[in-house]
């Protein structure tokens, strides 16, 4: 256990090093430069260039570079290049406004996939599962920005609700309750649209482990046995069928990060995935490439924590 | 006992019902998959979607297309569908093919049917280039892995991979003459290397140089790791951003950032190919090792890079959409339907057309692919068969 921990870690690290190398060089080798962003800009003189250059050490070789920006990223001390604040005060702001839509979506994802995976599988090739399974393939099929608009047009015209950006501007003087509904309704849509191609496709999933499942013979015998279908499909099928589903916690970390660039610029909505659009429009590198580290290190950390949890729940896995 | 209903005297007729029946895989798999109907509505709109851009390429390009999708007719703007266009108002040349507008126009007059056909053939090419190159360099990258896998690269490999590269970069950065010595000293080294190699037969492993240092199996794995940190869609948003924007740039991109799957499918497949009878007769033979890869196992393995190619174009017509969505697809005026979206949804009260006619074609075409891909897995799988 303990090697399997010392081992991964080691082995992650390498990893992590190898993708900031190749993040930086991306960004360093692909052709135009952030001082080239605003030609036109009178202000941006020749020698507003040099020193701009000379701030932000583009005249040095690209590994002085790589490693003037770690050196940076790890002190907590690199800059924004467009506005001059910390990275990382930026994106912990950020994140905290996508905090609010993950969580919702999370819990949508989670909570509303589990029944009707299983509805579905216990009922197989009934009227109930095959119209949630051209359900669950429409909403995997359907663009994100095209629902978007869709929803939007509902709720707005039937329900006469604001849905544009995170609350409505000049409701500092309505009462404690009217604000709370109106951050409700803002957050509504978006978080539902974060949740739909997650809830088709956990949905599924949680069909065919529940299918794979009820296959076994041990299920066959317990329904031999003469016990109710409930505790059949609940108590020994599930319960197995379960198991998959625990290690998918921990590949719930990098989503943190994802805040989906398209929603969140349709909704004005001002989180992570926005300020990671800005900053690409804006050639801004310091925040590209710490919010790819930032989610480079989710996703290691995420399938870390998944491999720690199938070790604990399953027993028949040993390493 | 079934050859007991057959005469023994009439020998041909037992051994024939005794023999394999006469079905081809292919005919199987048709039989299989015709079961699945939604799969077969995938596949009728997929050819349909096929025809229909195709015949929107030719009909639309050239000089003096058919249906001309950059036509504005500033007088004729955000009609509904259905409206026939204002005869006295246009140009004889101005007056849609059609003699009506069928999916209305956009706020510059321009006909959005036309505009469709054009952007018909992006979404087609982008799936499936994108996912040619995806499926090209994951069954590559994933061949190598699971065939040669259990090869090791020897510390004298990795150094002469450094030299090389070395080479390239002083190269690039501009000192012709140390470069220039890197690369011929790499390339001496590995030449020197091969014919060691080839008159000896076997590498044979001695001394600090030949230590083995790594296999090609965790090199190859390794690097689809450091692929799958990146976010996929902001890697794709970052690098469009970078590059000139083009179609074709595009199209790379969506590639390369996709190939990590099929690769983890090929490895997978090949790691239990590799131990079968078939490939040590093979090798028994005689028979060359990329012969063997492409001949004898690849066959094997196409069924799981297939499901995943088919449900990976859906992937990557979203993904194009929402760049075009985003602003960063292929240039304006080339339309695409992401970008007919894009620019309707500023009448989306007005005009609700705009983002309905391309939205619900984004979302048939794709819905198609990905019910054409699972009927297709269902069809392949008679494990899954059996229990549903």
């Amino acid at each position: 256990m303990l090697s399997f921990i010392a081992r991964s870690i080691i082995q992650k690290t390498i990893t992590l090093f190898f993708v900031s190398v190749v993040s930086f060089l991306i960004i360093h080798l692909a052709p135009g430069e952030p001082s080239q962003v605003d030609p036109l800009n009178p202000k941006f003189t020749p020698e507003m260039l040099e020193r701009f250059r000379q701030e932000f050490h583009l005249n040095e070789p690209l590994y002085a570079q790589y490693i003037h920006f770690y050196k940076d990223l790890f002190t907590g001390r690199i800059v924004s290049w467009k506005d001059n604040r910390s990275v990382l005060a930026k994106i912990w702001e950020r994140f905290l406004n996508s905090l609010p839509l993950f969580v919702v979506g999370t819990l949508l994802t989670w909570t509303l996939s589990f029944p009707v995976g299983i509805r579905s599988a216990i009922y197989r090739g009934g009227l109930y599962d095959r119209s949630v399974t051209f359900l669950a393939y429409l909403l995997i099929s359907i663009p994100g920005f095209f629902f978007a608009y869709i929803l939007i047009i509902l709720v707005v015209t039937t329900l006469h609700v604001p849905v544009i950006g995170m609350e409505t501007f000049g409701l500092d003087t309505s009462s404690w309750g009217c604000m709370l509904m109106d951050r409700v309704w803002h957050l509504l849509i978006p978080s539902i649209l974060g949740a739909t191609g997650g809830i088709a496709v956990l949905s599924r999933y949680v069909r065919s482990q529940m299918l794979e499942v009820e296959g076994q013979d041990y299920v066959r015998t317990a329904k031999a046995k003469g016990l109710p279908p409930d505790v059949v499909h609940y108590k020994h099928a599930l319960r197995n069928a379960l198991l998959p589903f625990v290690t998918m916690f921990g590949l719930i970390l990098p989503g943190l990060i994802g805040g989906s660039v398209i929603i969140e610029s349709i909704f004005s909505w001002p989180g992570m995935g926005r300020m990671a659009y800005e900053a690409i429009l804006a050639r801004d590198y310091p925040i590209i490439l710490t919010v790819n580290f930032i989610s480079a290190v989710l996703v290691l950390a995420g399938t870390f924590v998944s491999d720690l949890l199938y070790l604990v729940v399953d027993p028949r896995i040993r390493l | 006992m079934r050859n007991t209903q057959y005469p023994i005297t009439d020998t041909q007729q037992a051994l024939e019902a005794l023999s394999a029946p006469k079905k081809t895989r292919l005919h199987e798999l048709w039989a299989l998959f015709r079961e699945n109907r939604l799969a077969v509505i995938g596949l009728v709109i997929f050819v349909l979607f096929l025809l229909t851009a195709v015949s929107g390429v030719i009909l639309t390009s050239g000089q003096n297309p058919v249906f001309d999708p950059a036509m504005v007719r500033l007088q004729e703007k955000l009609l509904p569908p259905f409206t026939r266009p204002h005869l006295k108002a246009l140009q004889p040349a101005q007056v849609p093919t059609l003699g009506i507008y069928l999916f209305g126009t956009d706020n510059l007059g321009r006909d959005v049917f036309s505009r469709m056909l054009q952007g018909a053939w992006v979404s087609l090419t982008v799936g499936f280039v994108a996912v040619g190159i995806s499926v090209l360099v994951g069954v590559f990258m994933g061949g190598i892995a699971g065939y040669f896998g259990h090869e090791s690269i020897c510390l004298d490999h990795i150094l002469a991979i450094l030299v090389l590269s070395a080479g390239a970069i002083f190269l690039f950065m501009g000192w012709i003459g140390t470069g220039a010595a890197c690369m011929a000293a790499g390339f001496i080294y590995t030449a020197v290397c091969l014919f060691a190699r080839t008159r000896t037969g076997q590498a044979q492993r001695r001394g600090i140089f030949r230590m083995r240092a790594i296999s090609v199996d965790t090199v190859i794995m390794r690097m689809v790791d450091i692929m799958l940190c990146f976010p996929s869609f902001f890697l794709i948003l970052t690098v469009v951003a970078l590059v000139p924007a083009s179609m074709y740039n595009i199209m790379i991109v969506i590639g390369l950032t996709s190939w990590m799957g099929t690769a983890r499918f090929v490895r997978a497949e090949f790691l239990s190919l590799r131990e079968q009878d078939f490939v040590t007769a093979a090798k028994a033979l005689g028979v060359g090792n990329f012969r063997i890869i492409f001949r004898h196992m690849m066959p094997n393995a196409v069924a799981p890079v297939l499901v995943s190619a088919t449900i990976g174009i859906a992937t990557a017509i979203l993904t194009e959409a929402g760049l075009s969505f985003l602003g960063f697809g292929v240039p304006p005026p080339h339309a695409t339907w992401g970008n007919i979206l894009s620019d309707g949804k500023g009448f989306i009260f007005d005009a609700p057309w705009l983002t309905f006619i391309p939205g619900v074609a984004i979302l048939i075409v794709v819905l198609c692919f990905n019910l054409f891909g699972e009927g297709l897995r269902d069809a392949m799988n008679p494990k899954l068969r059996e229990r549903g």
